[in-house]
């Protein structure tokens, strides 16, 4: 089942083209995130999703809505995590989630919300006491008020400590394993990675690749690079092209790593000698990354 | 229907999250029954010179459009500019709550504490400066006052949607009161001034408010229902929805002391 359907849209801002033609689908109770630098349209993508923005172009259909057309009934179905958002600063977390409940037609309990994100214990103190990362479990919590069928999380993590981070994940984690569907902005590497089933990296308006993180860019296919301190007499030249990097490795990029390390630590092995400071490596998802939003090929 | 619910839901959120704010609260309640005391403490409680009225019969009623101003103007228009600029508005926006019922709660709110305030100004009157009510007048008294705050509230709706930001919007609340608080003969009765501006003040929502109301409390004068007063508060009523629903906005505005915002990201 499809629970968001994106074909051509588009979407300016004066002479700025912040969406350029996008297509993507997400499945139901996937995590789908929509990964990019700052300005490279993720978060006009998600406000057009959600409903705040018209798109010049395209067609969107999110739960069978149109969310620029959609009225109640349709947020009556979706949560929304703002980028940054008010809350009534003098009312206490279970005030402010007790009021966003009982506008919900299948609304969830406030008590349980707040031991979702772990603010029980700030239950009953006044909202502009909390710590911004608490503030922004509150603004977790409150988009899950109504027992959402899609969650739309816009840097639902920025600022966080390493920690928080992880427990913020796994809440998103719960989400998905209770069948609810996740689209996520994010311009952290690893978010996207330890969290999404599919990735889709923007840049500048366009969507420049679309997929599992593993595969991402084709980066299970692409070349190995093996580095090793070089060894006298230890050659493979004839198999790959080598060469040297600053700190003195010797380093080889090639699409046939199992016969090159085959010779290299057969010969090594013969010699009597150890391959120092030897190294393995694909391309991160990082590498991939940085050459996708460069305009580059990974 | 989730729906109906929405408007007293609103509405009982809208006013714990006024008396949860000292600040407002101070300002709305406590500002107008200041006003209300030193003045019917300081003028003794004479009878004005060619009204036959005591100072108390005349001043609390004023008082009390004051008082209901207050709450259904400035603190909405201050009030719905911050929220805006705060990012509350936006974050409503996400939530079934429709934008009439969410407006809705949040005037309903301010009538209720414009009422309170109201309410104790006369009950204080009554009990402490020999004003009397004229029981038979009471449902016009309320039925305009009601008006009054409607017309008041759409106009403090669209001030905070044509103030560019959060700091904007109380200088112009209170540049657009504070000359019609004069020129309506809240604190004074008007004689003496130019024609023209007896004119002017006529025409603008709060002398036709003020005069109709008062006239309620005023057994000098006979039980007229103010039929062109009412008129005129409708014509500002209106005038006052068509602006606010063209202005409105539910984004922060750049420029204001944003936390929320919206832009090509």
């Amino acid at each position: 089942m499809t629970a968001v359907s994106v074909q051509g849209l588009e979407r300016s801002f004066g002479t700025v083209r912040a969406v350029a033609g996008i297509d993507f689908e997400v499945e139901r109770g996937e995590i789908f995130a929509i990964l990019g630098p700052n300005g490279a349209g993720k978060t006009t993508t998600v406000e057009i999703l959600e409903g705040y923005l018209e798109p010049d172009g395209g067609t969107v259909r999110v739960l069978g809505h149109n969310p620029s057309t959609a009225g109640a009934a349709y947020r009556d179905r979706i949560g929304i995590v703002l980028q940054s958002s008010g809350i009534e600063r003098e009312l206490t977390p279970f005030e402010a989630l007790r009021h966003l409940c009982r506008l919900y037609s299948d609304p969830a309990d406030p008590h349980h919300l707040l031991a979702m994100v772990g603010l029980e214990h700030k239950a009953h103190e006044r909202i502009k006491t909390l710590s911004g990362g608490q503030r922004r479990r509150l603004d977790l919590a409150g988009a899950l008020a109504g027992r959402p069928e899609l969650v739309f999380l816009d840097e639902p993590t920025t600022g966080f400590d390493p920690a928080a981070r992880r427990d913020a994940w796994s809440i998103v984690r719960r989400l998905r394993d209770g069948g609810t569907t996740v689209i996520l902005t994010t311009h952290y590497l690893d978010e996207a990675q330890a969290l999404a089933d599919r990735v889709a990296v923007m840049s500048q308006g366009v969507i420049v690749a679309i997929g599992d993180p593993d595969t991402l860019g084709g980066r299970h296919r692409a070349s190995v690079r093996i580095r090793y301190r070089p060894v006298p007499g230890l050659s493979v030249a004839d198999l790959a092209s080598e060469s040297s990097t600053r700190n003195g490795l010797v380093e080889i990029e090639t699409d046939r790593p199992t016969e090159v390390l085959a010779r290299l630590t057969g010969e090594a092995h013969r010699m009597g000698v150890e391959l120092e400071a030897l190294e393995v490596t694909r391309p991160s998802l990082e590498d991939v990354y940085l050459s996708l939003v460069e305009g580059g090929t990974p | 229907m989730k729906a109906l619910t929405h408007l007293p839901v609103e509405t009982t959120h809208q006013l714990r999250v006024f008396w949860r704010t000292k600040i407002s609260a101070f300002f709305t309640v406590g500002f107008p029954m200041l006003f209300f005391l030193i003045f019917n403490l300081l003028q003794g409680n004479e009878v004005i010179e060619g009204s036959g009225l005591r100072f108390a019969q005349f001043f609390t009623p004023s008082i009390a459009v004051f008082a209901m101003v207050t709450a259904g103007y400035t603190n909405i228009a201050i009030g719905v500019s911050i929220d805006r600029d705060e990012g509350i508005l936006k974050r409503v926006r996400a939530t079934p709550i429709s934008p009439a019922a969410y407006m809705a709660g949040r005037v309903l709110a301010s009538v209720a504490i414009g009422f309170i305030s109201v309410a104790l100004m006369t009950v204080i009157g009554v009990l402490f400066f020999e004003v009397s009510v004229l029981w038979d007048r009471l449902p016009t008294a309320i039925l305009v006052l009601l008006l009054g705050a409607a017309s008041f509230a759409a106009l403090g709706v669209a001030v905070a949607g044509a103030a560019p930001n959060a700091q904007a919007a109380p200088v112009v609340a209170n540049v657009t009161i504070l000359p019609l608080l004069f020129i309506s003969g809240i604190f004074f009765p008007l004689s003496g001034g130019p024609r023209w501006l007896e004119l002017l003040a006529g025409a603008l929502p709060l002398k036709p408010l003020t005069d109709a109301f008062r006239a309620q409390w005023d057994p000098t004068v006979g039980a007229v229902f103010p039929l062109r007063e009412c008129g005129i508060l409708i014509v500002w009523l209106l005038i006052g929805l068509a602006v606010s629903t063209r202005t409105f906005t539910w984004d922060p505005r750049p420029g204001g002391k944003s936390r929320g915002r919206s832009d090509a990201e």
